[in-house]
């Protein structure tokens, strides 16, 4: 039962073999017991879980059902869900219970799936490791001394665990795509405006998109086809009409071009990774795609770019959070600059503190242009980068990260080199560009994943490259063991 | 650029934030290291680029004025750490 895909048990749904009440029971029995040695969830919750799977089993009894409606899933705890604690990884909102459901959750809702629970997540979706969680690390289920990459570690672990199959996760720089990599499983970032933002606890706005992270390509196009949408309250969100994802998953990919950039396979690559990328290609190239070299000119300053303005955005957002109207208030303020301080200092973490000191630096006086207006000109550069390739090539594929997953504490003391794991997935941020992680095979036992990249509103494509690769591979079907 | 404790203090202080004096010559490291990795930026001459703000290039979409929301004052005030009255509370501001 546990290997099951969304799709799969969708068909069981319907043919009664099993009921929703029933799959929510078995993946929660799952989620307590595996999902504590993994630390992947913050909040369950069963009780509601079970009042929703009956709902979608009146639904499917009386005809009404859609192909989502009683399958259970996650949200990463990013996502405001109504009087669930939301706490985005934070001692800030630990105590915070949302008062109303982001666009998305409402939308995952209304098409009828059922939220098992919160997963766990680095705070405010700062990381790469899920180490810089105010509810501990979360272990990466192929080995549990690695970490499962982040922001949406939790999602990631869980869904590679088969303790959910499958969750929501969000991506500023990488944080859908790295994680999804490194546990084996298949993650989707959508392009930039194409899943409203609504409700979803910002951290950088210009770069932020929620997306699926699933078992299959397959899955991830039926969960897309219930996140997407123009969403009035989100003011980015892009009148743009939601195609059918499921409807193209298989179109031919006779003479398709794939392009490589050449800076995505230079050094600094591991050569494990390098391998099964080029492996990976070479079965597109059987099915009939073209394989094209390109260049993404200004690929390595993508992430130099990224640390100015995701920070810059970053303190700006976090400002909100002063102790006054929710959140983390300190004991016995003197007076409300030391109220301000100290709500703030005590209730956000290390990491989060070093991006609001970044951001509010680089915003400064005296420093605005040599840093900010700098990063968005180089910005324009690197986007204009992705537009030339596009002219020539209609996806481009490379790996999602330089490493497999790294050890525990390994680059937890210098930001710097834990910013470097992120190098391949920034760009397609700062672009605004649709991205997705497919598992592609193993490098001495851990998961390695190849990335797909498409031009703006074009995930149908992604969809249909990475569901042909699934049909005829079954990478994206292997589970840790140690998950019974 | 290499900060010193003094331009730590600042910062902290324009964003609002108390460290602890025993954290800061972390801070002045960590903020320095990513300081010269961000500065890696000034290897490409960019005279003469627009600055994106927006990944789509496109302005942000206006709504009408109109009130569209219904008061929740006392649903959204359950999250606050204290309120009297309707009103947020903050230590005393005016002598």
């Amino acid at each position: 039962m546990k290997n099951r895909t969304l799709s799969e048990l969708s068909q069981l749904l319907r043919d009664r073999e099993v009921s929703s009440v029933e799959l929510a029971e078995y993946y929660l029995e799952r989620i307590g017991r595996v999902g504590p040695e993994l630390n992947s969830f913050i909040s369950v919750t069963g009780e509601q879980a079970l009042s929703q799977a009956a709902e979608a089993d009146r639904l499917i009894a009386a005809g009404q059902a859609g192909p989502l409606t009683g399958l259970p899933i996650a949200h990463k705890d990013i996502f405001c869900t109504q009087g669930v604690r939301t706490s985005c990884g934070s001692k800030m909102l630990d105590n915070f219970i949302a008062p109303y459901d982001a666009t998305v959750v409402e939308k995952m809702q209304q098409s009828g799936v059922v939220m098992l629970g919160k997963t766990n997540m680095d705070e405010y979706a700062m990381g790469s490791s899920n180490e810089n969680s105010h509810y501990g690390p979360v272990s990466n289920p192929w080995n549990r001394e690695t970490v499962p990459g982040g922001s949406s570690g939790g999602s990631a672990a869980a869904v590679a665990a088969r303790l959910v199959p499958a969750a929501t996760g969000t991506d500023t720089g990488g944080s859908i795509r790295q994680p999804a990599a490194l546990c084996g499983i298949t993650g989707l970032k959508p392009t930039y405006g194409r899943v409203s933002r609504w409700g979803m606890i910002a951290f950088a706005s210009s770069l932020d998109q929620g997306g699926p992270m699933t078992q299959s390509a397959e899955d991830a196009a039926m969960m897309l086809n219930a996140m997407a949408g123009f969403d009035p309250k989100d003011s980015t969100s892009m009148e743009r009409e939601v195609p059918d994802y499921t409807a193209t998953l298989n179109e031919s990919l006779e003479g398709v071009r794939i392009g490589l950039p050449k800076e995505y396979f230079s050094e600094g690559l591991d050569s494990g990774i390098g391998k099964v990328v080029e492996e990976a290609i070479e079965e597109y190239r059987k099915m009939g795609a073209e394989i094209v070299e390109i260049e993404l000119p200004n690929s390595g300053l993508a992430v130099p770019t990224y640390y100015v303005l995701a920070p810059a955005e970053c303190s700006s957002n976090l400002s909100r959070y002063d102790g006054v109207r929710y959140g983390y208030r300190c004991e016995d303020p003197k007076n409300l600059e030391d109220l301000y301080k100290r709500s703030r200092g005590e209730g956000f973490g290390a990491e989060v503190k070093r991006r609001i000191m970044i951001g509010a630096y680089v915003l400064s006086a005296g420093y605005y242009d040599a840093y900010y207006l700098k990063a968005q000109r180089l910005r324009r550069l690197i986007s204009e980068d992705f537009h030339n390739a596009f002219e020539k090539v209609d996806v481009i594929m490379g790996p999602v990260t330089p490493t497999t997953a790294f050890r525990q504490g390994e680059k937890s003391d210098n930001p710097v080199t834990m910013y470097l794991s992120d190098i391949y997935t920034i760009a397609v941020n700062l672009a605004g560009l649709p991205g997705m992680s497919i598992p592609a095979g193993f490098s001495d036992g851990m998961p390695v994943g190849l990335q797909l990249i498409g031009n703006h509103f074009d995930e149908s494509r992604l969809l249909n490259l990475a569901h042909r690769y699934q049909q005829t591979t079954d990478w994206h079907r292997q589970m840790p063991e140690g998950v019974e | 650029m290499s900060l010193e404790k003094t331009d730590i203090e600042k910062i902290a202080h324009l964003a609002r934030l108390a460290i602890d004096e025993a954290a800061i010559p972390g801070y002045a490291e960590d903020l320095s290291g990513i300081l010269s990795l961000v500065e890696e930026m000034n290897a490409v001459d960019t005279d003469g680029v627009e600055p994106l703000a927006h990944p789509h290039d496109a302005d942000q979409r206006l709504r009408d004025d109109l009130v569209t929301e219904e008061n929740q004052r006392e649903h959204l005030q359950q999250n606050a750490p204290q309120v009297d009255a309707g009103l947020f509370l903050v230590p005393k501001v005016i002598e």
